[in-house]
Parts: structure tokens; sequence; C-alpha cells
């Protein structure tokens, strides 16, 4: 039980990194891993949100869509949950932990339209492992978000040092910051079959 | 007339210039017919969501806008798939999540927000079919560059299979990073000024989005990439 839900969770952090393997995300990694404190900021919120989202809509999916055969709604219901999720989220944090809404509070309306969130959450419904069982889907939210942290945090660092060098005209901004994006997510290739690895297949 | 409906597919390019859509863009084209079932998809919402959000445009209040194209995106999102999922299993097969992820395309969500709540329903179409075919061109050239230099074929067709060994790797994410980052320097240089990068600017989400609220208002970059979603 612990081995396998151990395995999801790295499995989701390193070997199929959201960002880098599965490409969700792609734009706050790009638009806000600029400086290390909005990454963070914008990773916990993400973070927050998926975990929110995926124990709202797995149960919405498993007890609700699929036994009256409305599987095909599934989108319009996912992305509308989490669009009513994220302002609830956000009205409550105003109204009663201040604290949070401030340093969470201006990620969380571009989170809405983030694939990241309507992507972990299909994912949950789709995957066989985790459309099986809830614990395990909520797991696989924990670890998409912890890993979209990972890539957010290594990105900024990496991206500071790009910005600082001298590179030729046409690259310079968004192209060399692809390029960088490309070696990094080299290096996460060298995690694959980590999982199996450790716990077995 | 033409000049709208050819803004999109050089001027404006969405995937190349206005750096929009980049998660489709990145994910699909490990083959160049990947990249065109994708960018024939996402122009078919792009039409319907333009042509009926056009239509509502005076209909929908204000304040509750960006719910009601939501939901009118993720309508269309659907039915495109359960298209393709009947007519073409082996496309929805390779596309996965990325089929309904069309409903967060920031390309499609952007054009409601920027150019169909505020033009006519022919207008709009004419944008959409422009923003798609801009949008499908620099898919299919991504999917066929890095086919071609990945697996040595185009379009299912051998071509320098034998003769050159494959590298494998830019069908693989980091060949993704790769490709993109290459084809956006090429448009810089071409088109002789940077990619219009302006952060959240481009974003559609950016009228309703803090961050890119607080740049404007500081006048300070929110950050340079692409947009959201």
């Amino acid at each position: 039980m612990i081995t396998s839900l151990l395995s999801i969770l790295v499995a989701a952090i390193l070997t199929d990194n959201f960002i880098l393997s599965k490409f969700l995300g792609i734009c706050p990694f790009l638009g806000i891993s600029k400086k290390l404190d909005t990454a963070v900021g914008m990773s916990v919120a993400v973070t927050f949100v998926m975990v929110l989202a995926t124990a709202v809509t797995w149960p919405i999916k498993t007890y609700i869509l699929s036994p009256f055969g409305l599987d095909y709604l599934q989108t319009i219901v996912f992305i509308l949950v989490i669009a009513v999720l994220v302002q609830l989220v956000e009205i409550t944090l105003k109204k009663y932990i201040k604290p949070l809404y401030q340093a969470l509070g201006v990620y969380l309306p571009l989170i809405t339209t983030n694939c990241a969130v309507l992507g972990v959450t299909l994912l949950n419904v789709t995957q066989k492992t985790m459309a099986e069982s809830f614990l395990n889907s909520l797991v696989n939210s924990l670890g998409a978000g912890l890993g979209f942290m990972m890539a957010m945090v290594m990105f900024s660092g990496v991206r500071e040092r790009v910005n600082a060098a001298d590179v030729p005209r046409a690259v310079k901004g968004l192209p060399i910051t692809l390029i960088a994006a490309s070696i990094v997510a080299l290096s996460l290739l060298g995690f694959a079959g980590l999982t199996q690895g450790l716990f077995g297949a | 007339m033409i000049k709208t409906l050819t803004n999109g597919i050089l001027k404006e390019n969405p995937t190349l210039r206005l750096v929009l859509g980049t998660c489709p863009t990145l994910a699909v084209t490990t083959v160049a017919s990947n990249g065109l079932g994708m960018g024939i998809a996402a122009t078919l919402v792009l039409i319907g969501s333009n042509a009926a959000i056009s239509l509502l445009r005076n209909i929908i209040p204000e304040k509750v806008r960006i719910p009601a194209y939501i939901t009118i995106i993720a309508g269309f999102a659907t039915i495109i798939q359960m298209l393709v999922k009947a007519f073409a299993p082996a496309l929805d097969e390779s596309l996965g999540i990325f089929l309904p992820l069309i409903t967060v395309n920031c390309i499609i969500f952007g054009r409601a927000e920027m150019y169909a709540s505020k033009n006519g329903v022919l207008a709009s179409v004419l944008d959409a079919i422009g923003m798609g075919i801009g949008f499908t061109a620099a898919l299919v050239a991504m999917g066929s560059i890095r086919e071609l230099i990945g697996v040595g074929t185009l379009f299912g067709m051998t071509v320098t299979k034998g003769a050159i060994e494959p590298m494998l790797i830019m069908i693989l994410p980091p060949g993704g990073f790769f490709v993109f980052g290459v084809l956006v320097a090429l448009a810089n240089k071409l088109s002789g000024k940077e990619a219009e990068i302006s952060g959240c600017g481009a974003c559609g989400a950016a009228p309703f989005c803090h961050v890119a609220k607080e740049a404007a208002k500081t006048g300070v970059e929110a950050g340079k990439g692409g947009g959201n979603g």
C-alpha cells in the first residue's frame, strides 16, 4: 500500500514530471519562473488547487457522471468546478487567512485556465491506477504539484544565469529560455526507470 | 477582410509571434500528423467558439463573461473530442488528454476576449480561420522537424531512415523545447524583432488577472514568456 503510494508520488515528481515531461503548465513555467519567490508562490497555489480539485472532481466523475452515463460532460463539469473552486478559495482566504491570501492571492486567477490543473484532474479519471482509487488520485495530484514546484524552482535558478549571459540577438529572451529548458528536461531523463528500480514494477 | 484572415497566419502567428498555447505545441508534435490533427481540432473549436461568442457578445453580461466563455469553449471542445473519438480513434489515442485540454488553450480564450467579443460574426470567423491556420502551420512545422530528425520519417513515410541514424532525443521532451526555441529564434530573426513576449499582456486571461494588472500599473514586466493555459 505505502510502496504503491510512494511509487506514484516519486513517478509524478521525477519520472513523469508535469512540466518537463508531460508539457502541462508550460505557460506559468515560462512566464513566472523569473524570480524564485514568485516561482514558489505560484507552485504552492497550484499544488493546493490541484489536490483540492482532484478531491472534488474524482468523486463527481466516479459517483455521479459515470453511473448516469454522463461521461461526455466531463470536460465542461471539470473546468466549471475548477473555476468555482478557485473563486471559493480566493474568497475564503481573503476573509479568513489574510497572510496566505497575500502570499498566494495574486496567482489564483491564473490557475483557472492553467492546463496543469485541468490536466491532472483528467488524468486522474483516465489512468487506470488513479481511476481505481481515490487515495492514489490524491497522491498523484500532490506529486504533480510538487513536481511542478521542483521544476519551477530549479528553472528559476537556471534562468538567472541565462539572463546574465551574452547570447546572440535572435535567441535573446524566449528562445534561449526554451533551449535552457530543453537542457533541464534532458537532466530529468536520467530518472527514467527510477520507480521500477526502487519499488519494483 | 483578407487582412483579418492573414493576420493570424504570419504577422500575429499565435504560436511563434504571440507565444500562446505552448502546452499542446510542445506536447503533441512528436510526429507531423499529430500536429496536423491537433491544429485542425483546435481550429474547429476556435471557429465555433468565436462565432458563438460573437453572436452572444451583446447578451452576455460583462461581469460573468469569463465563466460564460469558458463554458462555450468547453462545449465546443467536447463536441470535437466526441467527433475525433468516433471518426479518428487513432488520433484520439495519440493526442490523449490534450484533446479535452483545448478548453484551456489560451489562443481560443484570447481570441474570444480580444476579438470575438468586439467584432461581428463574419470577421470573428475569419479571424478564427486565420489564427487556426497559423497555429496548425506552426504545429506541422514543429512536428515535421521532430519526426524527420527523431524517427527519420515524414507523415509516416520513410525519408532519411536507414541513411541517417535517427536522433531519438528529438521526439523526447527535451527535443520539443529545443525545436520550439530554435523556431522562435528563426521567427525573431526573419521578422527583425523579438516575439511579442510581453508576458501576461499577450495572454487572454490578462484583463482579469492581478499579475498583469500589477505589471501594467508599475510598468514592470510580470515576466517574459507565454500567457497562461
